[in-house]
């Protein structure tokens, strides 16, 4: 079978081979169809190369790191990631490499050409997830060509891919990715057409952009749309869009630029041209025996088929099915810079004078129904920026994936993760306030004075200019006994700032970053330029600008929406506190604050997870090495800290190792004393990955029932290249003797 | 125990005993005066996985081994010797001590190594092959590469 197919060499049994798009394309060439030239790379090249390669079992082996269905959809894209990043990096067999530049050579020269998946399995069900494989489009020579095969190939496993793995019928072993390469047609206006509306089987609907379709198809540019009645032809209604950018071809790749006015003035389709294309796609329904959705565009008035497939509607999402969402995360650059703007001009600063107003207000003054009010008022606020942190917030955070695979694709590195280094050192919240404690624990080290008054709890007395730094911290970061994010969770009075402090000032002082380091960051920071040509630089390093805000919130959010949460919380302490002393006597105020209570489940104070040590709880099964995945470099060893709740960092004391569940930024001021942090959650994005890495921790993250099968005092190695956790619980095995 | 530790328990037992009953050989880990040897063995396990059986003559080096210090390790895997083990393959190290069985014991300890080996019924009966029985101190097993958890049977025995 060849690796390569002309439209003509592709038969009636070939669609195994060369996928759906091709086998499509290759019967609307054969029934007259005007369509742009192409080839199919058949699915016989991926195999070899993933093969020559040795990709079969590194990838078997990736998507094998846990079972799949406790993978988060971080943990998938960190897995997509690095499959990607197999597939950029390996050789590409020389006798493959040959033949495809040979053949792309003679049919397109440096004609612009798109690169296209044609999943060769792809049925009614690949069809309806349409767009879960990469395209590419506006590229050039050969070169370009077999390097985008690859990417194309690589997406066979994109996060995407794997979230939809079951309908898709992927199958690790078995599965594998046909390609096709479609000359570009420099279409002066674009759009798609159903020939039978999935919604309303009598009409048929028609799309179209000014520019290319990618726009369009991407939903970074808003088409007039027509519908057309079925039976007759007929226009029955036109809804024009906002016609304000179009796609354009760029010197590589495709660019979205405003709309000329003289142009944004008219749709892009007169009257008999939408009927041209509804009966394009009504031949093409009636050629295939089934309702088609078609692309197509025009070029210099010729009314060209880009391609063709059966209407599908996507299967109704199953309650509890997050998947859409997932992949809505996927933002593009212009989106992610508007999201930016809004976050950082107008929700934060809104955050903090919000967080500010309510600490202003004196909660011990307010009568019973006023203090009821108040709760009600700051738990709709609460509520609203809750709300905005799924909005926006968490949408936001993609900026930083987006600037890593721009920045594998560019520099293809040994370590997928690589990019992050790039992003470190920014000034996040959660490190202004570790360097805080870090300048308090200073002169209490160089004080024993201080330390005394702070055992003693009579700083205020003794030395008062303390005093009023720990208030500066307490009224700007809290007295570290709350978290937050959506929990209300208090230490409540074990005094864990002057704990910390003392815990702190016993060691030597540990920072994040580091300035020594700037200047190598400085270098890295041109060599990613330097990948680029000088047109696209810019691009690039704003892209870099877009995921350092994106790092830099991904953690401040926590930050700025815990302080308000800590304000909801205070509230409802109050009301506990006037419920306990009996002071509330209106029946009505008494029932009112205690469906309060018990809705957000206050924790008792200082209610801390009960103890699971070693000689209390003796299971006969034990884990003796945990794999995750390495989320910071390093080695370390240490006593195992379970925090499952925020009471549980009280008393943390140096050198022990973080195993959390989820810890979130509120919860890092610990991360100073740490050796290493473990974190069930997985995903190389995760706060506890993030905060590690600025402390040059160990971090081992995503390793499933890390809080039930660690305990605290077991003694932990933390190997964070490996991504692997040995517990050395009781004796070794030579303890054993007959 | 409990309820996670129960499940993690129950989670690893029935993966023991998915990979015991698939297996027909073990490795044999002995020494003599320090020097590890190792043999590959017909072996069978009892119903509660706390005891495994194993065959030798008595003419053997592992058996001249096992008289002088009973400690054994076994090494139980679903390897096929493909690629794919690396992600597939299972193994479980198992820490015990191999007595051999005497009259009383034997004939259960015969059925029990014999339902799994029929084949094997004349060279078990012969009057110079010794049957072992390994009290099991302690499984250790391996899954995706490098996941590792423990069981200690002793202390459930005991």
């Amino acid at each position: 079978m060849p690796l390569i197919l002309h439209p003509h060499e592709i038969g009636e049994n070939d669609r195994p081979t060369v996928g759906g798009k091709a086998f499509a394309l290759a019967r609307l060439v054969r029934a007259g169809f005007q369509v742009p030239g192409f080839l199919s790379i058949a699915s016989g090249a991926y195999r070899e190369f993933v093969s020559q390669a040795g990709l079969g079992e590194r990838i078997m082996l990736e998507l094998h790191r846990k079972e799949f269905k406790q993978m988060r959809w971080e943990e998938i894209w960190d897995c997509a990631t690095r499959i990607r990043n197999l597939f950029l990096r390996a050789a590409m067999p020389v006798g493959l490499a040959q033949e495809l530049r040979q053949a792309v050579s003679v049919q397109f020269g440096e004609r612009p050409v798109a690169v296209r998946s044609s999943a060769p399995d792809e049925d009614d069900a690949q069809s309806s997830f349409a767009g879960l494989h990469e395209s590419h489009l506006n590229l050039r020579g050969a070169e370009a060509i077999i390097d985008h095969t690859r990417k194309v190939w690589a997406s066979l496993w994109s996060d995407a891919a794997l979230l939809y793995r079951q309908e898709l019928k992927l199958d690790v072993a078995q599965s594998a990715m046909a390609v096709v390469v479609q000359e570009m047609a420099p279409g002066e206006r674009s759009g798609i057409a159903f020939s039978q509306n999935p919604s309303e089987p009598s009409q048929a609907v028609v799309e179209a952009v000014h520019g290319l379709n990618q726009g369009l198809v991407d939903g970074a540019v808003e088409p007039d749309r027509w519908v057309v009645d079925r039976d007759f032809g007929r226009i029955m209604g036109h809804t024009p869009a906002r016609r304000e950018r179009w796609a354009v071809a760029g010197t590589a790749g495709i660019e979205l630029a405003a709309l000329p006015d003289e142009r944004a003035q008219r749709p892009p389709l007169a009257s008999d041209e939408v009927q041209a294309v509804y009966e394009l796609a009504k031949r093409a329904e009636a050629h295939f025996g089934r309702p088609q959705d078609v692309e197509w565009t025009i070029v210099d008035g010729r009314l060209l088929l880009l391609q063709s497939r059966p209407v599908t509607t996507r299967p109704q999402a199953e309650a509890g099915d997050q998947r859409a969402w997932y992949l809505s995360l996927h933002r593009s650059f212009d989106n992610l810079k508007a999201l930016r703007r809004r976050i950082e001009h107008e929700q934060i600063p809104a955050m903090i004078q919000a967080a500010e107003a309510l600490a202003g207000v004196e909660l011990p003054a307010l009568s019973d129904p006023e203090l009821i009010a108040e709760i009600r008022r700051r738990w709709e606020i609460n509520d609203r920026w809750v709300k905005v942190y799924w909005s926006d917030f968490i949408p936001f955070a993609h900026g930083i994936r987006l600037f890593g695979q721009v920045y594998n694709d560019a520099l293809r590195p040994a370590d997928p993760y690589e990019f992050i280094d790039l992003l470190t050192r920014t000034d996040m919240a959660s490190l202004a306030r570790n360097r805080l404690l870090e300048q308090l624990a200073d002169q209490v080290r160089c004080n024993p004075d201080m330390a005394a008054c702070l055992k003693r709890g009579d700083c205020g007395e003794q030395v008062p200019a303390f005093q009023r730094s720990l208030e500066a911290f307490i009224g700007r970061f809290g007295d570290l006994s709350c978290t937050v994010t959506g929990g209300t969770q208090c230490a409540g009075a074990t005094r864990p700032l002057e704990r910390l402090l003392l815990e702190l000032a016993a060691h030597p002082g540990r920072s994040a970053g580091g300035e020594s380091g700037q200047g190598a960051l400085e270098k890295r920071v041109q060599q990613f330029a330097a990948a680029f040509p000088e047109q696209k630089r810019a691009e690039a390093l704003e892209i870099l600008e877009l995921a350092r805000a994106s790092y830099r919130l991904r953690d401040d959010d926590n930050i700025h929406l815990g302080r308000i949460e800590a304000q909801l919380t205070a509230a409802l302490q109050e009301g506990r506190r006037r419920l306990e002393s009996g002071s509330v006597k209106e029946p009505s105020t008494r029932s009112e604050l205690n469906d309060f209570l018990e809705s957000v489940k206050l924790d008792s104070p200082a209610e801390r997870s009960p103890a699971r040590s070693n000689a209390q709880a003796a299971s006969t099964v034990a884990p003796r090495q945990l794999v995750g995945q390495p989320a910071g470099p390093g080695v370390a060893r240490g006593s195992a800290r379970v925090v499952r709740r925020h009471a549980d960092l009280d008393g943390f004391c140096h050198g022990e190792v973080l195993v959390c569940d989820a810890v979130d930024p509120n919860m890092t001021f610990v991360v100073p004393l740490a050796a290493a942090v473990v974190e069930r959650r997985g995903g190389m994005l995760i706060h506890g990955a993030i905060i590690a890495r600025e402390y040059g921790l160990p971090c081992v993250t995503g390793i499933p029932d890390a809080t039930e099968l660690i305990r605290t005092g077991d003694p932990l190695t933390v190997d964070g290249y490996l991504g692997i956790v040995t517990v050395s619980r009781g004796g070794s095995i030579n303890a054993y003797s007959a | 125990m409990e309820r996670g530790d129960l499940i993690h328990r129950q989670k690893v037992e029935a993966t023991l005993r998915g990979l015991l009953s698939g297996q027909r050989l073990a490795v044999v880990a002995t020494h003599t005066a320090g020097q590890p040897y190792a043999n590959l063995v017909a072996f069978a396990e009892s119903p509660d996985l706390m005891s495994l059986f194993f065959a030798t003559a008595r003419s053997t080096r592992k058996y001249e081994n096992l008289a002088a210090d009973r400690r054994v390790a076994l090494l139980i895997d679903s390897r096929r010797n493909r690629e794919g083990d690396f992600h597939e393959a299972a193994a479980a190290t198992v820490i015990g001590v191999a007595t051999e069985t005497k009259v009383v014991e034997k004939e259960g300890a015969l059925g029990v190594f014999l339902a799994k080996h029929p084949y094997l019924e004349e060279f078990v009966r012969a009057p110079t092959c010794a049957l072992f029985r390994v009290c099991v101190k302690k499984y250790i097993l391996v899954r995706n590469f490098q996941d590792v958890m423990e069981w200690r049977v002793e202390a459930e025995s005991g």
